[in-house]
């Protein structure tokens, strides 16, 4: 519609959400932006400007260096593994067989459970020697694992358990698009003489690729946003090799006190955000022109 | 015949799936309501017991924690419904110049969510004096991107003829939002308010920054502050613990089912 | 004076002296606290604050359960950033430095200042009032402290052919029965270690701290601005660590803290490194014949000094302050202390809750409790400095990378100094 918006309208739609917005979304990431170039006050002496020396030391910080790979080691991890688990699942579900409402149930329920939940589900989980993990080794004569005290397996303990939480909720995307698809499509290939696999891939894949768009950024969103199973499960360790971009903020700030640096460890994640939108945003365009 | 075998083949190896991805879950549950030494070691029959939540409920007030966690997504899903409302119709019914600006703007809010600026967010809340409230918890997440997105698109559908003839007879914008638009979007509504409450039931990190006393404790949090014992952990508690504090969610999953996942649908097709 | 003028007299001088006890203004006092071990500490806690406010009426008092050490003590700092601090709170002892950069608690010898009090403040354990004070003030009352002790299985050292009333002392003596006491199965996996010590996170960086002291070293000096992190007594320390998982005495990798009494309770461990907070826990709970002994040292025994003090916050007014001191006093009181002992393994820090019938009938029925006393004497205090969440994560990430194999002592100390020397710098 093309009506003119009267002031006052637009004070009450408008203005007031978007300030309510505003504040807690970008006036916080420029006072990041600000409180980043002055170090920590404390009793004895008031914070004082310092220029670019908290960057300096970002760039002096060999955990920042650990924490940058895990994030992205991370988010390269449990994205195509949730979306490629996600479409499966859906196939499964969708398809006409006994049992899928129970398949279905199993795996949305992650889903329904907060984070810290799913946390000490898997810590116990993960417990060696005690745990079902450990138990069920133990079945078949191996020697329990270390999951969360080894550095080589923290993180991938962590990424087992974000895909848990997720594939789920992705499942259901790709359900509401895979019953989208029209029927006659499929048949048309069928008559055609293409096997299952070839309407797959020729078919129902590129048809699904909206939905692919939409899940892969919300998977990424979240690997950034979610770090409450890291909180309870490994405190970043061993050695911060389960360290996450946004838990290291939590750390530095919340447990070293250290609010300086923790505004320049935000300006960089608002920094890296912003280059994966602008990113995802021309990936986008460009597909829709060539659409 | 193949046909057949195929079926039962996948029907199998779905089922297998299924019950692999739910162990977890599902031992935990067990636990829930067997004695601490079967925690560690599984035993088929071994004797119920509730004791475990019995237990749970004395050691912590998760009834104070329900209440908070209730009273906060309250707070959160009608502020949303009202705001994201207003800002989608406005977007839609109205044209002004700086539109798309606006639009984009608030948009950033779906990558950069108010936990990225956790430090930023405390610090304002400390400032107004708002530290340890429930108003405090919710406040960033009033206005929401994702629901102004979902609203917008929802009311683009609406037919202006619609509209137009409403305001030939006379309709202000307030009387043609809520007899027109709003009725029309009721499913998404719906389907948002699911995604809205499923969110912030399991918010954690802002509320545990947020939150110093039980009073103002979401569930979240409480459990979180039950189950780090540092050292010796009960298992068969916390897993109970667990349990009861995801069981409403649960709970209201399996009844409404069918509705949830065709809401959660709804709110992912564009 | 007649009887009647005598009866007066004392009537009215009863009367003064209690109208002089309820004009103690009404205070409302928060107090924080923390449960670091398996206990049911927070009923206790519970049940020790209302008899307080029971016998203080004018007074309110609300015990808030705040989580784990390190969680309250962030909640605690909030709050008093927020200019709403607790009154009172029992928090590590480890956060002296950090309070009192920040601003936020009274001395409490300050406040105490009466002969009465002085000679209070100085009928605590002097090992645990050691890290209470700074620059000659008292700035904390210990009230939950502890010593990890060594836990081992009486049955599994008769079983491994071992005196089970001869728990090792020195750290050969460890490895050697260590080898003793694991048992592996059919397939070559081991059923039960020889001992385990966590290793990983700040209750790895406690127990270590034993270690070195038991080298006759120390990690923090009492001015906080000084780290002793790479001396030869840590790298021996993790030598022996290492040395442990090679000789299949302990599991290799990082250890938590939070699964080992499970682990000993369980039989997967034939003893264990872990705070005397556990005893109660592990009395309730082992199926088997089990016995305390100290933690066996590397030249002679030595042990850290862990647990929580209460200290009072700046932001109070005189009768908050004075209720709270009133609190603290019945809390660490000999029959409460020794409640609070005998419900959770903590050591009493006052010997006078030590002489109370019920610590006496205590120590007779579970004479392990006496063990972590004994061990006090041997032990220094835990690692503590300016900016302690800071440095000790250096200190920590030393301790995680070497036994998990991802660099070798010498370096991960030389690093873990060079970044705990930097941020100290500001302090020198």
């Amino acid at each position: 519609m093309n009506k003119r918006l009267p002031f006052g309208l637009a004070v009450i739609m408008l203005v007031i959400p978007t300030l309510l917005l505003v504040a807690f979304t970008h006036y916080p990431a420029l006072r990041a932006l600000m409180n980043s170039f002055w170090n920590n006050a404390s009793s004895r002496r008031p914070s004082k400007f310092v220029g670019v020396e908290n960057y300096q030391a970002l760039l002096e910080d060999d955990r920042l260096v650990q924490v940058m790979l895990n994030s992205t080691f991370y988010a390269i991890g449990t994205i195509p593994v949730a979306i490629g688990l996600a479409i499966g699942m859906a196939l499964l579900v969708n398809a006409k067989l006994p049992g899928t409402s129970l398949m279905r149930l199993s795996f949305f329920m992650p889903t329904m459970l907060p984070m810290i939940a799913v946390a000490n589900i898997w810590l116990f989980f993960y417990a060696p020697g005690i745990g079902l993990a450990s138990q069920i080794l133990g079945v078949f004569g191996l020697p329990p694992i270390n999951f969360l005290g080894r550095t080589e397996t923290s993180l991938i303990s962590m990424m087992f358990v974000a895909v848990w939480k997720e594939a789920g909720l992705f499942m259901i995307f790709y359900l509401a698009a895979l019953q989208a698809v029209p029927e006659n499509l499929k048949d048309a290939a069928r008559l055609e003489g293409a096997g299952r696999v070839r309407i797959f891939f020729n078919i129902v894949l590129p048809l699904l690729r909206p939905t692919t768009i939409f899940v892969a950024v919300n998977a990424l969103i979240n690997a950034f946003r979610l770090v409450d199973h890291v909180i309870v499960m490994t405190r970043g360790g061993p050695n911060n090799s389960s360290a996450l971009l946004l838990y290291y903020i939590y750390e530095v700030t919340f447990s070293q006190r250290d609010f300086a640096y923790g505004a320049t460890l935000t300006v960089l994640m608002v920094g890296l955000l912003g280059i994966l939108a602008a990113v995802q945003y021309w990936v986008l365009n460009r597909k829709a022109h060539y659409q | 015949m193949t046909q057949g075998l195929d079926k039962i083949l996948w029907t199998t190896f779905g089922l297998l799936f299924a019950a692999i991805w739910g162990l977890p879950f599902l031992y935990s549950v067990w636990t829930a309501f067997h004695d601490e030494i079967y925690s560690a070691n599984f035993v088929w029959n071994a004797p119920l017991t509730l004791e475990n939540f019995a237990e749970a409920w004395r050691a912590a007030p998760f009834a104070l924690y329900f209440l908070n966690t209730f009273i906060l997504i309250s707070i959160v899903l009608v502020a949303n419904l009202v705001l994201c409302t207003l800002v989608a119709y406005a977007f839609v019914r109205y044209r002004f110049r700086w539109a798309g600006y606006l639009f984009a703007l608030i948009m950033v809010q779906l990558l950069i969510s108010p936990e990225i600026l956790i430090v930023e967010n405390y610090l304002t809340l400390s400032r107004i004096g708002m530290i340890d409230t429930i108003l405090g918890i919710a406040l960033p997440y009033l206005t929401s991107a994702f629901g102004i997105f979902l609203l917008r698109q929802t009311f683009l559908t609406v037919p202006v003829s619609l509209d137009e003839a409403a305001q030939i007879e006379g309709a202000g914008a307030w009387r043609v939002l809520w007899n027109i638009y709003v009725p029309l979007a009721k499913p998404v509504y719906l389907a948002y308010a699911l995604v809205s409450i499923s969110f912030h039931w399991n918010n954690f990190l802002w509320p545990l920054i947020v939150t110093n006393s039980p009073e103002v404790r979401p569930v979240t949090v409480g459990l979180s502050v039950f189950a780090t014992v540092e050292s010796g952990v009960e298992w068969s508690l916390v897993n109970a613990a667990t349990l009861m504090t995801t069981a409403p969610l649960i709970v209201a999953f399996i009844i409404f089912q069918r509705q949830f996942v065709a809401n959660f649908m709804r709110a992912g097709i564009k | 004076m007649t009887i009647l003028t005598k009866l007066a007299g004392s009537c009215c001088t009863a009367a003064v002296f209690s109208l002089a006890a309820t004009s103690l203004s009404a205070a409302e006092l928060e107090f924080y606290f923390p449960v670091g071990v398996n206990a049911p500490a927070v009923e206790t806690i519970q049940a020790l604050t209302d008899e307080w406010a029971a016998q203080n009426p004018q007074h309110s008092v609300k015990a808030i359960y705040a989580g784990n050490y390190e969680e309250t003590t962030t909640k605690a700092l909030t709050a008093a950033n927020a200019g709403q601090p607790p009154q009172v709170a029992v928090l590590l002892s480890i956060d002296l430095f950090t309070l009192i950069e920040e601003d936020v608690i009274v001395a409490i010898s300050d406040i105490a200042n009466t002969p009465q009090d002085q000679a209070w403040i100085n009928g605590f354990y002097p090992g645990f009032m050691k890290d209470a004070q700074f620059e000659g003030k008292t700035y904390a009352i210990p009230f939950q402290r502890s010593t990890p002790v060594f836990y081992y299985n009486k049955d599994a050292f008769r079983a491994a052919g071992l005196d089970p009333e001869t728990p090792p002392k020195t750290w050969d003596e460890m490895i050697e029965m260590g080898k003793k006491l694991t048992i592996k199965n059919d397939s070559g996996n081991v059923t039960q270690w020889g001992t385990r010590i966590p290793t990983l996170g700040l209750g790895g960086a406690w127990l270590f701290g034993g270690l070195v002291v038991s080298k006759g070293d120390v990690l923090t000096t009492e001015t906080g601005i000084e780290a002793r992190i790479d001396t030869p007594a840590t790298k021996a320390s993790l030598e022996f660590l290492l040395e442990l998982s090679k000789q299949e005495v302990m599991a290799p990798g990082g250890i938590s803290w939070g699964d080992t009494p499970k682990a000993f309770l369980e039989g997967q461990t034939a003893s264990m490194w872990t705070s005397t907070g556990n005893l109660a826990f592990v009395e309730e709970n082992a199926t088997f014949d089990w016995g305390v002994g100290f933690l066996p040292g590397g030249d002679g025994p030595g042990a850290p000094i862990g647990g929580g003090n209460f200290y009072i916050f700046e932001d109070t007014t005189e009768e908050e302050r004075a209720a709270a001191l009133d609190f603290i006093k019945f809390m660490t009181a000999p029959a409460n202390a020794a409640k609070w002992s005998i419900a959770t393994g903590y050591v009493a820090p006052r010997p006078d809750a030590w002489d109370t019938p019920e610590m006496k009938a205590y120590a007779e029925r579970l004479p392990q409790a006496l063990v972590a006393l004994d061990q006090l004497q041997f032990a220094e205090r835990e690692f503590a400095t300016f900016q302690r969440a800071k440095v000790t994560q250096y200190l920590v990430d030393a301790i995680e990378s070497v036994v998990t194999g991802n660099a070798e002592p010498a370096e991960a100390l030389k690093n873990a100094q060079e970044g705990a020397d930097a941020v100290l710098a500001d302090y020198q």
